[in-house]
């Protein structure tokens, strides 16, 4: 099991640092795109591909990978930017986002881009693939383990129930999903669209294991993913407490970034936050 | 004439296919002893996943098995099935061109009494409309069970339409089964009958009655919506200057739009659409409803009369 050390966290950091400005740069050249979901997940996805996963950017299709389902598939982009740092495709190929012919669509087919687990971006139905391939796994004796990261905005969709629901019933432990709770969504506040809280009490309901940690804090992430690795019997949820925009002080807890791209001086102003401009 | 189930033949053809392939996994929604899945799951315990009812996690969670190397047949009710999942089946089984065979039992009228809630009649419009997946409509428990040999071959989305009622059995073991090759089980030269599913069996019954009457019909069993015979469609065409289409489903959409399509671009002739008028259905049994929507061996000879005056 992978251990928790300072030099693991500065890791993972310096990474959430990193596909931040990917973020940024490529919602930038692409002029449009989700701006605070993919920002608010960073930290999340740094530990999963630069600490917990088990996946070879060599060999992306390997059998026995540790997967990865991105069901709220509009943060496209934090995904792009963890894979392209984890070296499954070049770095340069994040210039392309949203372009004509690019592998990088707006939201992620796992057809085109190397790592990509599954085609997600109507929401709920990402979840939904992670408990089928849970199922797969325990079917076949596999060791390996699914994740996927959900919105909060994401839990008003029926299909996120049925498939608690199911994950819970076919006692998959092979399971963990993240909630990236940053408490909006495109129309403004969770609590005020249609409000699913009490979340945690609702996944705790539905039977999961349910943790509530700072989702922009590496060590409180990779103790929840400890924790969750020595769970039997059914599934964990990670609730993170994340912050819309995270990084960006001009975009964080801003609804109107849900959907929006920054402009090239907003590129400018938003790298300089993150490390500086460059 | 002896008689099968098109869903009692998936279910049998399901259990041999789990005895010959290991990635075969089923699931069904709350409705297995009906869509008849249950025989693989007293076979197959282990690879049988009931989704309780909730059809939209059942495509999410088939999409999964899939994209983990499984070969995935889910089943339900074709209201529920390409209706209640639609938006999943479109995004998550054939956006992503996965191994996933959606086996649709109850489809059109012959649910019976039951009710137009519960009977499908647009479901080849609607699947056939999605890039990527296949339209498989046997007609008949041999070709039923022959058919689902034969997605399984075939790599991607297929949706697989199957009915409630037994309906005479048309063909032998030996019969061919090749997904996008309808069959001519008649060849006359006045009109071509082209079918699916169980009205094909009434066709037949009808060009043995026009034979009496001095008219000799072709009969295509149109076993495949998509990708449709379209060499088979032109020719009849050519050599026999009108079609009928028949099938227990919409004149919108379905069997006549795939044929007419075919028609109009490639040898324009006369046309007959019989089918559901762009209405739903109601409770009755199959039988009266078939009558009762005109779907009869005497409407399809009275309508050839008709079609052919049209020549």
């Amino acid at each position: 099991m992978r251990e928790i050390t300072e030099s693991a966290i500065q890791e993972v950091s310096a990474k959430a640092l990193l596909i931040r400005r990917d973020i940024i740069k490529m919602l930038g050249e692409a002029g449009s795109g989700h701006s605070g979901g993919s920002l608010s997940a960073a930290d999340i996805l740094s530990c999963l591909y630069f600490w917990e996963m088990n996946v070879d950017p060599h060999n992306p299709n390997r059998e026995d990978r540790d997967r990865f389902v991105l069901s709220k598939g509009h943060a496209a982009p934090v995904l792009y930017a963890a894979l392209a740092e984890k070296g499954f495709f070049p770095i340069q190929e994040l210039g392309r986002l949203r372009k004509l012919g690019s592998p990088l669509q707006g939201h992620p087919d796992m057809r085109k881009i190397p790592g990509v687990d599954a085609s997600t971006g109507s929401l709920g139905q990402g979840i939904s693939w992670a408990v089928g391939m849970a199922l797969a796994g325990k079917m076949d004796n596999r060791s390996y383990r699914v994740y996927s990261l959900l919105g909060d905005g994401e839990l008003e969709e029926g299909l996120v129930w049925e498939a608690l629901m199911a994950a819970h019933h076919y006692r998959l432990d092979n399971l963990t999903a993240f909630l990236d709770h940053n408490g909006l969504q495109i129309d403004g506040p969770i609590s005020e669209v249609m409000s699913p809280e009490p979340v945690a009490d609702k996944f705790r309901a539905f039977g999961w294991e349910t943790l509530v940690i700072a989702g922009h804090d590496p060590r409180q992430i990779m103790e929840a993913l400890h924790t969750a690795r020595a769970v039997q019997g059914r599934p964990t949820a990670i609730i993170a407490e994340t912050v819309k925009g995270k990084g960006c002080s001009f975009m964080e807890n801003r609804a109107e970034w849900h959907g929006t791209a920054p402009n090239q001086e907003q590129v400018a102003r938003a790298l300089e936050e993150l490390g500086g401009y460059c | 004439m002896e008689k099968q189930a098109t869903r009692d033949a998936y279910g049998k053809a399901l259990v041999e296919l789990g005895h010959r392939y290991d990635d075969v996994v089923v699931l069904d929604a709350d409705l297995s002893k009906s869509t008849k899945t249950v025989d693989f799951a007293k076979a197959f315990p282990e690879r049988f996943i009931n989704a309780g009812i909730a059809e939209q996690n059942m495509m999410g969670m088939a999409a999964g098995l899939a994209a983990a190397g499984k070969t995935v047949f889910a089943s339900s009710f074709a209201i529920f099935a390409t209706g209640r999942a639609f938006e999943i089946v479109r995004n998550s089984l054939a956006y992503a061109n996965l191994n996933v065979k959606v086996c649709a039992t109850h489809a059109g009228l012959t649910v019976g009494e039951d009710g137009g809630s519960h009977q499908s009649v647009e479901d080849i419009a609607v699947m056939r409309s999605v890039p990527n997946i296949c339209v498989v409509v046997p007609a008949d428990g041999t070709s039923a069970g022959k058919a689902v040999e034969a997605i399984y071959q075939r790599p991607g989305p297929v949706y697989l339409r199957l009915g409630r009622p037994s309906v005479p059995l048309l063909y032998d073991d030996n019969m061919n089964f090749t997904i996008g090759k309808g069959i001519e089980l008649r060849s006359g030269q006045e009109a071509t009958l082209i079918a699916c599913g169980i009205m094909t069996a009434k066709c037949l019954e009808a060009a043995d009655r026009l034979k009496e009457q001095g008219i000799e019909v072709s009969v295509i069993d149109m076993h495949t919506i998509k990708p449709i015979d379209q060499e088979l469609i032109a020719r009849k065409a050519r050599e026999t200057g009108a079609i009928l289409t028949v099938e227990e489903h919409s004149i919108l959409g379905g069997l006549g739009g795939a044929v007419c399509e075919v028609v109009c671009e490639q040898c324009p002739v006369p046309v007959l659409r019989m089918g559901i008028m762009d209405v739903f259905g109601q409770s009755g049994s199959p039988d009266e409803l078939l009558e009762y929507y005109g779907l009869t061996v005497d409407k399809i000879v009275a309508n050839t009369h008709i079609l052919i005056k049209k020549k």
